[in-house]
Parts: structure tokens; sequence; C-alpha cells
């Protein structure tokens, strides 16, 4: 893991999740000369422009060409660089889908996409700017690693990860400020393994992206209105999925919400679904995202409101799904 | 340095030698690319044989020369080159396309010894090329990077992407071809797409255009040698050639550009290739 810089909490009130970004990957660039760093005319708006004006010889903008970046980005991963790739999430996993998938992932090679403007987080924008199918496209791509980091300190620990680990990485982070989850980067981020944010037996919420911020508050404030115990993962990988964690969900709580600023069909919803139903025991679910639609234009948190899944959202949700009968019979014994 | 003719007579040997393999690996394979295959089978000739400096005993040796097959369809002609060269089992030619073999028809990287990128989607390869060269300017390294692109390829927005980024940057040490056979898929790329006029295409996009006879040793390899002394600009290629060289009832035929292969036609394109080289060592001993 690298040195040098710390994140403090007080960094997190004057650093977007992209300037953390940004200084993360300068920080391994000032370690490892073979880190460079593309973009398609998004150097200022992703701030991998930051590494930059740090590595100008390490440095290629090449214009509004996402396709071709993905693929000069191969080929300089074959000749034994590491390259970071840095566009609008939208772009990264629709516009320059092929080369994402046959450079980059058939070859194996040691890319990082580091993809920003995920979810609805631009959502001034409109539909053409959001990514709200950049999880479910990227997490069938073989080889690829789907990352979805809750905060400014969780990118932090997600780009370090993805320098350390070898193959090609895709980690989404929002535009502007993430309200804050963790003030340091030091409580045991580790790829493939969800981080409980609040302990419960009564329903897991499963979480990523902003959504994590908000199923922690909707926990607290369940405990203290309803008194129930709500588990809170926040599952920042989702490529490989924590199965132990959503199978330990379903045997501790037998009910689970999934929350998500992306579409319901593919992402972090889909891929617990597929757990769950392997596990072939018996649980409420539901998920929360964004319902086979296209997004409102709109700030994201007003967006998030309006979709369900800030935390007012996933506090109706937990009401409702505490409801359901998951089962009447409760002999697991007898269960496949 | 100057083509000699004994050099050139030599490479005319293995030009034929290597389109004799590529017609045998489609018979054994019952069909392929072979018309694509045959028209770059001289530039694959000359580089492999003339200018790459790699090491078949250390494939991956960081410092060599790499040859990025944008028309990756023609793996049928660049597996015959490796395996000739060493890189691999010829006994792997008579599987080509076979259930589990390593070579399919778009060959990947990660099975096929000597294979510097997986193509196959088109319009890809110039930008891998202009990575692996980019990343030799990175590292302070002097290999060379090679692309060879079809020309129906060309219709791929992505190439002129790369084109713009190649001149932005100056990239020479990345030297590009294009198989001008005129065919694709579905009929002549004039009629299916206009390519034409072609070399300004490139000209426009900054591009040093060099025009040549691909089927001519030595014009291929004047070419690369002033692309190789050149820091100019990047200089791409356009290698005039014919779909299909060497065996007559495929030339410039664009049906050919995937075909069956049985014993009869396999008998009739070896006559035809023997008949070929005949024309062509005559033609190269006149200097």
């Amino acid at each position: 893991m690298a040195g040098g810089l710390t994140y403090t909490a007080v960094d997190s009130t004057q650093l977007s999740t992209a300037e953390y970004y940004g200084k993360a990957l300068c920080e391994l660039g000032r370690e490892h000369p073979e880190i460079v760093a593309l973009t398609a005319d998004l150097g200022k708006s992703t701030k991998i422009g930051m590494f930059g004006e740090e590595f100008p010889d390490r440095f290629f903008n090449v214009g509004i060409a996402e396709q071709n970046m993905f693929g000069v980005a191969a080929g300089m991963a074959k000749a034994g660089l590491v390259p970071f790739l840095s566009t609008f999430s939208t772009f990264a996993s629709l516009r320059s889908a092929d080369q994402l998938h046959t450079d980059i992932c058939y070859q194996n090679v040691n890319a990082k996409v580091i993809a920003t403007h995920s979810g609805t987080s631009f959502g001034q924008a409109g539909s053409t700017h959001h990514a709200i199918c950049d999880m479910a496209v990227t997490r069938s791509f073989p080889n690829l690693t789907v990352i979805c980091p809750a905060d400014g300190m969780e990118t932090v620990n997600a780009v370090r990860a993805a320098y350390a680990t070898p193959g090609p990485f895709y980690i989404r982070i929002n535009r502007g400020f993430d309200r804050v989850l963790y003030p340091s980067t030091d409580y045991g981020f580790e790829v493939g393994k969800a981080v409980t944010l609040h302990e419960g037996t009564d329903i897991t919420v499963i979480a990523c992206g902003s959504c994590a911020f908000q199923a922690l508050q909707a926990a607290n404030f369940l405990d203290n209105t309803d008194g129930l115990k709500v588990r809170v993962l926040n599952m920042h990988t989702i490529k490989p999925i924590d199965r132990e964690a959503v199978e330990k969900a379903v045997m501790d709580t037998r009910r689970i919400i999934t929350v998500e600023d992306h579409s319901v069909i593919g992402g972090l919803g889909s891929a617990v679904a597929e757990v769950v139903v392997e596990f072939g025991k018996g649980c409420a679910f539901k998920k929360l995202g964004i319902q086979d639609q296209f997004a409102p234009i709109g700030l994201h948190e007003d967006i998030m409101s309006i979709l369900g899944i800030d935390s007012n959202g996933i506090i109706d949700a937990v009401r409702e799904v505490m409801k359901k009968d998951f089962e009447l019979d409760d002999n697991w014994d007898d269960e496949v | 340095m100057p083509l000699t003719t004994k050099e050139w007579l030599a490479l005319e040997k293995k030009a034929h030698q290597l389109r004799r393999l590529c017609l045998d690996t489609t018979y054994w394979a019952g069909s392929g690319h072979i018309g694509g295959g045959m028209s770059i089978m001289d530039m694959l000739t000359v580089l492999y044989h003339k200018y790459m400096n790699i090491r078949v005993e250390e494939p991956l040796w960081e410092d060599r020369d790499r040859l990025i097959m944008s028309k990756g369809h023609a793996g049928i002609a660049l597996a015959p080159v490796l395996v000739d060269k060493g890189f691999n089992d010829p006994e792997q030619l008579k599987t080509f396309n076979h259930t589990n073999s390593k070579m399919g028809m778009h060959l990947d990287a990660n099975k096929v010894v000597g294979v510097d990128a997986s193509t196959g989607s088109l319009g890809h390869g110039l930008s891998i090329a202009l990575g692996t060269a980019l990343a030799a300017r990175v590292r302070g390294k002097d290999y060379w990077t090679y692309c060879i692109l079809g020309d129906g390829e060309c219709d791929e927005g992505s190439n002129w992407e790369a084109a713009m980024t190649a001149s932005q940057y100056k990239v020479t040490n990345l030297i590009s071809f294009v198989d001008r056979n005129k065919c694709m898929i579905d009929g002549c790329t004039e009629d299916v797409m206009k390519l034409e006029p072609f070399a300004d295409k490139w000209k426009a996009f900054g591009f040093i255009v060099k025009e040549v006879d691909g089927h001519n040793i030595k014009e291929l390899c004047d070419a690369i040698d002033f692309a190789l002394d050149n820091r100019e600009a990047p200089v791409m290629i356009i290698a005039d050639t014919v779909k299909g060289a060497g065996i007559d009832f495929m030339e410039n035929d664009y049906r050919w550009h995937y075909g069956a292969i049985d014993e009869d036609k396999y008998n009739q394109a070896k006559a035809s290739l023997d008949k070929y080289y005949e024309g062509r060592k005559a033609r190269a001993e006149k200097g």
C-alpha cells in the first residue's frame, strides 16, 4: 500500500470524491514510474488531470475519443505500463464497451478504469450523462473487477487496491462531494469483502456507492423509532461479490434489501439476488434502485429522493419488507 | 540498406513457403479467411524475415519489435508465420479452428506464442499499436511497432480517432500498413463504403503516406526503410494488394474473404501458387 499522504475528516469537507482519486493517483505515480494516465478531454472533470500536471510526460489526452483511449491503454499495458483511464462512467462502459471487453478484459491486461460521474451524480446533465447501466455491463465482462466506492476515503482505498492487484479494474465514483462515511482510510478495506456499517438481526440492507451512507442513516433512524435492528453492508465490490456476507445475511436476518444508484437490472441488486437464489434458502427480498426507467433531471440528492434510494426511501422499504412473509415453514433443515 | 537480389530471392522463397503453409492451414481447418491472408503474406514475410527484432527463445522480450494485426481475421496468415519462425508447435496448425485448439480464426495473444495483441473486432489494432509505441517513448525503449490494417476496417471510426492521436503525439516509432485489397465481406470497398480518396484521407489526418505495390518485396522494403528513417510524422504504407494473391481462382474475388477448400481446390491452389512463385522469382531476378 502506498504511504506518504494521509487523509483526514477535514479533507472530506474540502475534497470532492474525484479529487481524492486525483490525489491518490499522484501519490502512486510518485512511487511507480510505470503508471500512466489517459483521458478523453475530461482531465479536469475527472481529476485525472492532477496527474497530468505533475507528470506531463506520462499523461495522454486523446481528445474526445473514448474507443481509441481504451485501445491505447491496452497497448500500453501490453508493453509494461500501468495505465489509469478516466472518463465519465456512461462513456467508459458504453461508448468504449467493445474496447473494454476485448482489448482490456479479453487480453486481461493491467489497466485501471476510474469512471467518474457515476449513477445519477451528474443529475442535471440528464440521462445522456447518467450512468445507470455501467455495473450491469461491466459486471458481465470476464477478468474485470468492479468496485463502487461509498466515499472519498473508500475511493482512495479502491484506487490503491487497483494498483496493487494485477488485472483490469472498473471503479465508478461520483461527481462532486459524497457524504462522509469513513473518517479515514483505515477501516479494513479489502477487495471482494463487504464492510459491516451497522449490526442487526432483523433485516439486512446491502448498499453501494452513495447509497451506503443513506442506508446507515436509515438503520440508525429505524433503531431509534421502530426498534428494528438493521444490518447494513457496504458492498463496495460488485464483482467478485462477497458471497459469504450475503449468505450470512440470509441465514441471520432472512430479509434483504439492496440499494444502488443504478438500474435494478444487472447491478448490485442482481448480483446479490444471484447469490441468494443459488444459496437456496427462503428470503424476503427487494431491490431499490432505478426501476427500468431513465432517471429525471435534477440535483443528485433530489433524484435519489425521487427514486427512493435515499434514507427515507430505505426506511419505507424496510418497513414494507418487515411485513412480508418469506416462508411459512420455519424448519430450514428440509430445504435444499 | 538496399535490398540485394539474393536477399530478394530469399524473401520470395520464404513468402512462397508461407503462402503454401497458409493454404495448408486453410485445408486442415476446412475453411478460412484465405483471401485476406494471401494479400498480406508479402508484408508479413518482409517484416518477420527482414525487419523485426524478435527472439524466438524469449517471445515476451520487452525490447522486441511488435506487430499488431488489426485485421485479426488474418490469423490464418499470421499463425503459419509464427509457427515457421519456431514460436509454436507446427502440429498446432493442423488443429486451426478445431474445438479446443489454441489457434482460432482470430488469434488469442494469451494462447498463441508470438502474437502481440488479441484482435478480431475491427478498428482496434491501430489504437493498441499506438499504445505500445507510446509505451516505448515513456519507458525509453527503441523498439518499433508495426500495425497491419485491412482496408474495409477503415470504415470504423475508431481508426480515425487513433490516426488523430498518432499525429498529435507525432508517433514515428509506429509503422502502419493498410492491406488495400479493395474487397470486404459484402463486396468491393468502393461499392459498400467508398474509401477513396484514401491516401488523401490519411494525409489529412497528419500521416506521411507511401503507396506501394503490396506484392513487390522491393517496394515494401523501400517504404519501410523510409519509415525507419523518418521522424517527421507517422507513416502509413498503403499496400495495393490482390485478395487471394497467387491463387488464380480466388484473386480479386471478394467472395474469397472466407471460403472452404476441398481436395480439388487445394490441389488447384497449390499448382497456382507454384506458378505464381515462378513469376515472382523471374521478376526478382531482374532486380
